[in-house]
């Protein structure tokens, strides 16, 4: 028994020096009563030096400045759980080694168990929180391996993105994205994140501005945190592009997003033009981006304006579908999807108190606004169907 | 008048090392040393060279021994003085010792032995134009620092994510111990303005952690289960109670060269932790629950004293904060020591093991996959 302790000690401070958290095994001596656990820690210490590279976070701190002590006060409360915990494990881990393998291989196909541990190995990770977010809240991992993940099948099966001009985009250093706003859910700001994120060679996370109701709604706002979206507000705006990262903004808000079916495709007022003073202050390029089909997504004929006020909203939307048919309503009309890049529009070449001239704020802002508007009509006429 | 009582310097005789201290080296004076951070302060600031005197107030002496060590050769000297700031007697103190730093930390959300809300807030607000009416009127004091706290800027979903100390919330808070220190820290800006000749130097710490810290929201991370809001995960900063200690005894001397330590400055850890995260790193299992169950609970834990948990941490707990601390780091000249990430792995060191240890959690994953097939593929 002492040598398994010394053992466990041991390979506790080469799993701290490498940074393979998983391999670090209090109490490993007991956990080698199950089928070739020593054999099993070896393997685990030897596999996927790749792997490495994924965690860079040593365990717990806990086990990082004292293991022995920390094994010991984990092993005393914990006794009674382990033996439970423990054989819920091994039966998940024996039944996938054993009967489930072959169903597992023909269901998920040739690499599932590369597959699984990479699966087991992000579930540990966010179990035990050795994760990171930024100050926004975002959530580099989850957003990749969750919501990314999620959100790809629609983008890529249901609307069919067509993404184009992604060359425009920058792989380093900050940039902001002007779109237009359409389809009563913004779907298009979750495509555009897609489009963004796989289309450039350095996978960027598209930050966007959105507005407060999404901060205000419980559940939603944790999302968008999560996903990296933050208020749209100049200080929260100037501090993305200053850190570099590309940032997404639909200035139309929600007098873009909710207009009749009747106005599609034509851009509302563009703001205040907030925008491109927050660009021009960080002397970031604003890339325009026309987005074509999500105003078919929802085709929105009416406005129920008094329930609207009722519930807080600023509008409540009624379709061919919606309210009729309750929550199938709120399923999008598979529309056939172009995502346009323009030009980047520099703003680097104007004097630093360029950002307080108003004149030239109200002709970036039209320059741009013209621009995706432009982009559009030219779209809408090479398009073949809404739906093909 | 308040009792004087005089403990501890062990010399005895208060006036002689008066005498010296005005000749010589600096008096400090400290409020709140009772509490937690005021003890380590005062323990921290005695080491400090050229301090000859610290005189520490408050309405109760320190649960901590101050007085002393054995090698008392290189301390500064100590005097408690039992007395409530909200009355005048600490103008006479201020005058008696020729005060020439003072150091208000009698600011915080609860108060020991009183969880009566008025109590609070004339200890906070009272208390504070009290001691800078004292202050205004002794010519001796150079240096005030306040102990403010990051929750002057409110928890809102409506403002910027990250709070630079010359932003102005859309909603200042309208209650509670941030509204207190809200109005101290308008008072302690009239009183700059007054006595231009004084260096003031606020600072609006983050939530302070640390082993042994007496802080809302350290006992909260105590709770077995954490109760939290369904639908919400604030992002929350942590300052350890070392650099707490450190960023105010650096306020309260003079500033190192090419460092300005008066002025308003933000103090917290670097980086930022989800509460969903910081409570997984304890292995505390948390409970969301919608928010009228959650403020019920928390009034019902207050009513019980179980728990003083405040409708602004409440907020805090429900849409976080963030702040800004380029300032701290390159105006103020200090880079805390231990990160967010950092106090709250100390937290978890010193507290009990939660019902789901990270460590025990990482093993069971672990042991699956190990038992996967892919170990017997390149083994065979």
């Amino acid at each position: 028994m002492s040598s398994a302790r010394d053992q466990t000690g041991q390979a506790g401070v080469v799993g701290q020096v490498v940074g393979e958290a998983k391999v670090i095994p209090i109490g490993a001596g007991r956990a080698a009563a199950g089928a070739g656990g020593a054999g099993g820690r070896k393997l685990s210490a030897g596999k996927k030096p790749g792997k490495k590279a994924d965690s860079p976070v040593a365990l717990v701190p806990v086990a990082a400045d004292a293991p022995e002590a920390a094994a010991d006060a984990v092993a005393a409360p914990v006794a009674r759980g382990r033996g439970f915990a423990d054989s819920v494990a091994g039966a998940v881990g024996g039944a996938l080694a054993g009967p489930l393998g072959g169903v597992a291989h023909r269901v998920f196909g040739k690499d599932w168990e590369s597959r699984a541990a990479g699966g087991l190995d992000f579930l540990r990770r966010r179990l035990t929180g050795e994760y990171q977010v930024d100050e926004f809240g975002f959530d580099p991992e989850l957003t990749e391996k969750v919501l990314l993940t999620a959100v790809r099948p629609i983008a890529e099966k249901y609307f069919r993105l067509d993404v184009r001009g992604a060359e425009h985009l920058p792989t380093e250093g900050g940039a902001l994205v002007v779109a237009n706003h359409s389809g009563v859910l913004p779907w298009d700001a979750l495509m555009t994140q897609v489009a963004i994120h796989d289309h450039t060679p350095t996978q960027r996370h598209l930050r966007m501005l959105a507005a407060d109701l999404v901060f205000v709604l419980p559940g939603v706002n944790e999302l968008a945190r999560k996903a990296g979206h933050t208020l749209a507000c100049n200080e929260d705006a100037q501090r993305l592009l200053e850190l570099g990262e590309i940032v997404g903004v639909w200035p139309e808000g929600f007098k873009g997003i909710g207009k009749p079916f009747a106005d599609r495709y034509k851009l509302q007022r563009f703001g205040r033009g907030g925008f491109v003073s927050s660009a021009l202050k960080a002397g970031v390029p604003i890339i325009p981006c026309s987005i074509m089909g999500a105003e078919e997504t929802y085709p929105m004929i009416g406005n129920a304006k008094t329930l609207a006020r009722l519930l807080g909203l600023p509008y409540v939307p009624i379709t061919p579908t919606f309210p009729w048919l309750g929550p199938l309503g709120a399923v999008p009309l598979p529309t056939k999807w172009t995502i346009q890049f323009g030009e980047p529009i520099p703003t680097d070449s104007y004097p630093p108190e360029a950002a307080d001239d108003p004149m030239l704020l109200f002709n970036l802002t039209d320059q741009v606004r013209e621009t995706v508007q432009h982009t559009l009509y030219r779209l809408l006429v090479q398009r073949r169907s809404v739906f093909f | 008048m308040g009792a004087i009582a005089c403990r501890g310097s062990e010399s005895g005789d208060v006036h002689t090392e008066d005498g010296k201290g005005l000749s010589v080296g600096k008096v400090v004076l400290v409020t709140g040393v009772a509490r937690h951070l005021g003890s380590r302060f005062v323990q921290t600031i005695r080491r400090q060279p050229g301090v000859d005197l610290v005189v520490g107030v408050d309405v109760q002496p320190s649960a901590h021994d101050l007085t002393g060590s054995p090698d008392t050769a290189d301390l500064a000297e100590y005097t408690f003085v039992r007395a409530d700031i909200r009355r005048p007697t600490v103008a006479r103190v201020i005058a008696e010792h020729a005060v020439d730093t003072v150091v208000h930390l009698n600011v915080s959300t609860t108060m020991l032995g009183s969880t009566s809300r008025s109590t609070v807030k004339e200890t906070n607000v009272i208390g504070t134009m009290q001691l800078l009416a004292a202050v205004q009127k002794a010519p001796s004091v150079q240096r005030l620092v306040v102990k403010s706290t990051t929750s002057v800027y409110g928890s809102a979903p409506r403002d910027p994510a990250v709070f630079q100390e010359r932003m102005q919330p859309k909603t200042l808070p309208s209650g509670g111990f941030a509204k207190d220190a809200v109005e101290v820290e308008g008072y302690v800006r009239g009183f700059a303005r007054r006595r231009p000749d004084v260096a003031v130097c606020v600072l609006r710490f983050a939530n302070i952690v640390g082993p042994h810290a007496d802080t809302p929201l350290n006992e909260y991370f105590s709770l077995p289960v954490l109760p939290t809001v369904l639908g919400y995960d604030p992002r929350l900063q942590f300052v350890h109670e070392d650099d707490a200690v450190e960023v105010l005894r650096l306020a309260s001397v003079d500033p190192r060269r090419g460092t300005t330590n008066s002025g308003t400055f933000n103090v917290a850890g670097d980086g930022v932790l989800l509460l969903s995260q910081a409570a997984r790193r304890l292995g505390r299992p948390t409970v969301p629950m919608l928010l009228p169950a959650v403020s019920w609970i928390a009034g019902l834990a207050r009513q019980t004293r179980v728990l003083d948990f405040s409708p602004e941490q409440m907020r805090l707990l429900t849409h976080g904060r963030v702040v800004d601390t380029t300032h701290l780091r390159e105006t103020f000249g200090y880079t805390p020591r231990y990160s967010t990430e950092a106090a709250l792995a100390d937290l978890g060191r010193s507290t009990r093991a939660g019902l789901l240890p990270p460590a025990e959690v990482a093993r069971w994953t672990s042991r699956v996959a190990e038992l996967l097939p892919i170990g017997r593929g390149d083994n065979g």
